[in-house]
């Protein structure tokens, strides 16, 4: 199926719950509402024109006035990719998980959680996955300021310049 | 001759003591007035000095060999910079293993974790007891030599389950288990082929195992009836088991337990389990040697009887022991090799796997032969020409298969030039 | 006695339960830690497994140990700067990290390659398929406990590094893809020594087979163990030779060609069965060998009509202008689909790189797949997924 007929199939069953496309993708983007991600992802998965069987990449991006959860589907028996968009406030991002249709979403999502804060409602084990358990922050937030140490081992990053000049690993 | 021809009666076991009988002799009246007491125990003394000097040396060029070994199979060169192509490599790291700090997890069980390398060394040791190297060449000729080997072989398991469960590592545990269970299943072939071979020698002594086999190459067990070769297959594989070698080197199993039982031991205490089970590798394999390949018979009956006869002649003595003490050992080091050449080439076997293999394989295989050769027994006692023929007509070709693969080996390298790609 | 007898309900690995009175002999579970350091486990990854004696329950993947933040790094540098990061990610197959990304930046910015370039980058994208997967065959042989047929494979991947030290100068991070060609052009003396390599390596493909592949005892460990399902696979987004292990035919070269892969001809292996059940270990390992002799097929295709010409644009490598927008682009790493998804602002280097690891993905079905194995069938099976913890982690 190409682009259009996606689109137009998913209107189709959809109509206003389709937000809209982003122009500026390359590959055919729909918005749509965090309400009703969780319905059209199981139509994508499940109808048999569309067959989004294989879930590629569940990510985020950081825009400073909201943050976007990112979902790139693949579908191995028509060859086809789309990509859905759900925006989330920024203070407090919020999206509904897609781990019950795609099991593939689990670790996606753990790690923009990890990332980005994004809280993925009904997420079976919502826990960070690349950082420590203990860490503070989004690191992938643009606002992201990192911590001046972490359990005692010193930011280098921040303190360019004033390191000490001999290393002692005991004291 | 002072105690010529002395038995040491102990309950049912009798044993003869042919090394410190020959020294003796061999010095003769010099030492006539040394007591009996005295001078027989630091004859034997001498004798088991002369068993950890052989176990040592030994282990050494074992290390070294399966160094070579394995780096000649894998294109590689192996030590070559300390002494003539590596040699003394092993001493090197002998010493740099005697000057490693001794570790002991914390919360180890200090005692135990001390003795288990004791004891697994304590279990392979004594059977050198009864390894012969010659006919002279023994420490003692028990005559329930095979039932001692048996026995005090197990031992070794003791040790290595010590070392897992003192360890407090859960992967040492693992070995610990896994050695257990093996042994369970080993142990049973392992019995088994030790039957068959009592069953044809009609004694359980090492010495009288071997004079059964004298005479020409056919006379050995090997070739005594179609189903010996099932039978020496299944001692082999069980010995492998025995001494923990791959395939079935489970309770080390490195890339699955780490190091296994021995993940927490460093230093010395490490390099006894390593002398141990170097030691119990060569056992194996002379103990293969003694029941299936004629042990120290050359195979070539008018060179044994010729060797034989020495009577009234010290020099021929010597040169009879000293052939015999180098055709057992090239028996022996050959299987060494082989079990060498089956580390380097096969994977490891499962737990579960291993216990199908010995128990459902190997146990109703070595069963039928061990049936099947009393009845053979029964029938022709003392061998049959016409099943020897058969025999080596039958094997001929997996023995052919073996030789060229290892002529591939040897030979076939120089022939094949392999480009480098460099 | 006297006591009423409380009995308790203990579950069984294979599925329900069983009762167990005081006094009956009682089995405990015991939870054991394969990593983070463990010869087996690729590097630092950890699975706390728990364990009833050797079998496994139930066990739980943590990763994370070797988290360098690639994506939260590349959004300060240039487009061309990230070439060199995404080196570090997938080290053993790195060339087609910089292959993912710049076709990314390149369908982005609309930066034209020459037809050289491309050609080059089939050539030394199969060599690195080839150097990954004896990698990967040869690690394999050193979980089972085949320890010769490592070595084996580590000499002939010694001469692929050498090839690529000759064309680029490094052994692991070559930084030689870059948006808009390749950094360095193939003299007539590499696509001769290329050659050469390929003509030596297929038969050493059939000592590989001969050595570990068709062994018993390698049968015997890793057919039937770690089966994986087709619909579980896909479910558990698995591509690779994972995926294909399953039994279908996907590959992004074939499905979705990039580069000028859609003038090649080769197969693409899957996945039969033919020793175990479908989907088992023996499977997944025995495609990357087979996909060893199709990456050798089609490097003697490129050799044989690799055009003259350019190889890359010289003002493309100190920076390319790449227009406001997001492409997501997709490219067939020896372990799966290794994706990019570039977001760019208009400046001068990426807004947002986010990378889909093939391993992260891999790796995931781990718990599904080993429940009810053994410790020992646990390496067989992290060994047959083929992950690099360098792109897990990221």
């Amino acid at each position: 199926m190409t682009s259009e007929e996606i689109l137009k199939r998913l209107q189709d069953q959809f109509g206003e719950a389709i937000l809209g496309t982003d122009d500026s993708s390359l590959n055919l983007t729909v918005k749509v509402a965090s309400e009703t991600l969780l319905e059209i992802s199981r139509f994508c998965r499940d109808d048999s024109s569309l067959s989004f069987d294989l879930l590629s990449l569940v990510s985020g991006v950081d825009w400073t006035d909201r943050i976007e959860s990112v979902i790139h589907l693949d579908s191995t028996a028509h060859k086809h990719h789309l990509v859905l968009k759900v925006d989330c406030d920024h203070e407090s991002p919020r999206c509904p998980s897609v781990v019950e249709i795609w099991n593939a979403a689990d670790w996606h999502e753990r790690e923009t959680y990890d990332m980005f804060g994004i809280i993925y409602e009904g997420h079976p084990n919502l826990v960070r996955i690349l950082c420590a358990e203990d860490w503070e922050g989004y690191p992938l937030r643009k606002d992201y300021l990192m911590p001046d140490e972490y359990h005692g081992i010193p930011n280098d990053f921040q303190q360019a310049g004033k390191r000490p000049q001999k290393y002692n690993p005991r004291g | 001759m002072i105690f010529g021809g002395t038995m040491l009666s102990n309950g049912l076991v009798f044993a003869r003591y042919s090394l410190a009988e020959w020294i003796q002799g061999l010095l003769g009246d010099r030492l006539e007035m040394i007591p009996e007491w005295i001078l027989f125990p630091l004859l034997m003394l001498a004798g088991c000095l002369v068993i950890i000097g052989f176990i040592t040396v030994f282990a050494l060029f074992a290390i070294w060999m399966e160094r070579k070994v394995s780096a000649h199979m894998q294109c590689r060169l192996g030590p070559m910079e300390v002494g003539f192509h590596g040699a003394l490599q092993t001493i090197a790291d002998g010493v740099k293993l005697l000057g490693k700090e001794d570790i002991v997890p914390r919360h180890a069980d200090k005692l135990l974790h001390y003795l288990a390398p004791i004891i697994v060394f304590a279990g392979v040791f004594p059977l050198f007891v009864v390894v012969p190297f010659s006919e002279k060449i023994l420490i003692s000729d028990i005559n329930l030599g095979l039932f001692f080997v048996a026995a005090v072989g197990a031992v070794e398991v003791v040790g290595v389950i010590m070392a897992g469960w003192a360890s407090n590592n859960k992967w040492s545990l693992f070995g610990a288990m896994r050695a257990a269970t093996q042994l369970v299943s080993y142990e049973i072939p392992l019995g088994l082929a030790f039957l068959t071979i009592i069953l044809l020698a009609g004694s359980f002594s090492m010495v009288d195992i071997i004079h059964q086999q004298e005479g020409w190459l056919s006379n050995w067990f090997l070739f005594h009836n179609p189903f010996m070769p099932i039978i020496f297959l299944s001692f082999f594989t069980a010995s492998l088991a025995e001494c923990k070698r791959a395939p079935f080197d489970l309770p080390e199993a490195e890339s699955e337990l780490v190091s296994g039982f021995h993940t927490e031991y460093s230093g010395m205490k490490f390099s006894i389990f390593f002398l141990a089970e170097y030691a119990a590798m060569y056992v194996v394999c002379a103990i293969a040697a003694v029941m299936f390949l004629g042990g120290w018979s050359t195979g070539i009956k008018p060179l044994e009887a010729w060797l034989a006869d020495s009577a009234g002649n010290p020099m021929r003595e010597v040169l009879s022991n000293t052939v015999h003490l180098v055709v057992i050992v090239t028996k022996s080091m050959f299987l060494v090799f082989v079990q060498m050449w089956l580390r380097w080439t096969l994977p490891r076997i499962r737990l579960d796997q291993i216990m199908h293999v010995c128990l459902k394989v190997l146990l109703p295989w070595t069963m039928v032969a061990m049936v099947a050769t009393s009845a053979i027994e029964l029938c022709w006692p003392g061998g049959n020409m016409v099943l020897t023929a058969l025999t080596i007509v039958i094997w001929s070709i997996p023995l052919l298969w073996t030789l060229k693969a290892i002529l591939d080996m040897t030979v076939g390298i120089f022939l094949k030039f392999v480009p480098s790609g460099r | 006695m006297g006591e009423a007898t409380n009995v308790t309900e203990v579950p069984l690995p294979q599925g329900g339960t069983v009762a167990v009175k005081p006094g009956d002999f009682r089995t405990e579970e015991m939870l054991l830690n394969i990593g983070p350091q463990h010869p087996s486990t690729h590097g630092v990854l950890r699975v706390v497994v728990r364990t009833d004696g050797e079998i496994i329950l139930d066990s739980q993947v943590h990763i994370g140990y070797l988290h360098r933040c690639f994506e939260k790094v590349v959004e300060n540098v240039t487009w061309t700067q990230v070439t060199p990061y995404t080196d570090r990610m997938d080290y053993l197959a790195s060339m087609y990290n910089n292959l993912g990304y710049s076709l990314a930046v390149e369908k982005l910015g609309d930066v034209e390659v020459p037809e050289r370039a491309s050609y080059i980058r089939i050539i030394i994208g199969e060599l690195q398929r080839i150097a990954s997967h004896l990698m990967s065959v040869g690690t394999y042989g050193l979980d089972v406990g085949a320890i010769t047929a490592f070595l084996y494979c580590f000499r002939d991947r010694e001469i692929t590094l050498r090839i690529f030290e000759e064309v680029c100068g490094q052994r692991l991070n070559y930084n030689y893809i870059r948006p808009g060609g390749v950094s360095g052009d193939l003299t007539d003396e590499m696509l001769k020594k290329i050659d050469d390599f390929i003509d030596y390596f297929l038969p050493k493909i059939d000592e590989i087979d001969n050595l570990l592949s068709m062994n018993g005892i390698f049968i015997y460990r890793t057919a039937g163990v770690g089966i994986l399902p087709l619909d579980l696979a896909l479910d558990y987004g698995c591509t690779g030779p994972v995926l294909r292990g399953s039994g279908l035919a996907r590959d992004l070269r074939k499905d979705e060609p990039y580069g000028l892969y859609e003038q090649f001809d080769f197969d693409v292996i899957t996945g039969k069965g033919e020793k175990g059940q479908l989907g088992d270990c023996w499977d997944r390992y025995m495609i990357r060998v087979r996909e060893m002799r199709e990456s050798c097929k089609i490097i003697k295709q490129a050799l044989a009509k690799i055009p003259e010409g350019k190889f890359i644009e010289p003002k493309l490598l100190k920076n390319v202008k790449v227009k406001k927008g997001e492409s997501y682009l997709k490219v067939e790493n020896p372990r799966g689909e290794l994706g990019y998804y570039i977001v760019s602002d208009g400046k001068k280097g990426p807004y947002r790189c986010s990378v889909r690891a093939p391993s992260f993905c891999n790796i995931a079905v781990l718990p599904e797949i080993s429940r009810g194995c053994m410790v020992a069938d646990m390496v067989v099976i992290i060994g047959s997924i083929d992950i690099v913890m360098g792109e897990v982690d990221r």
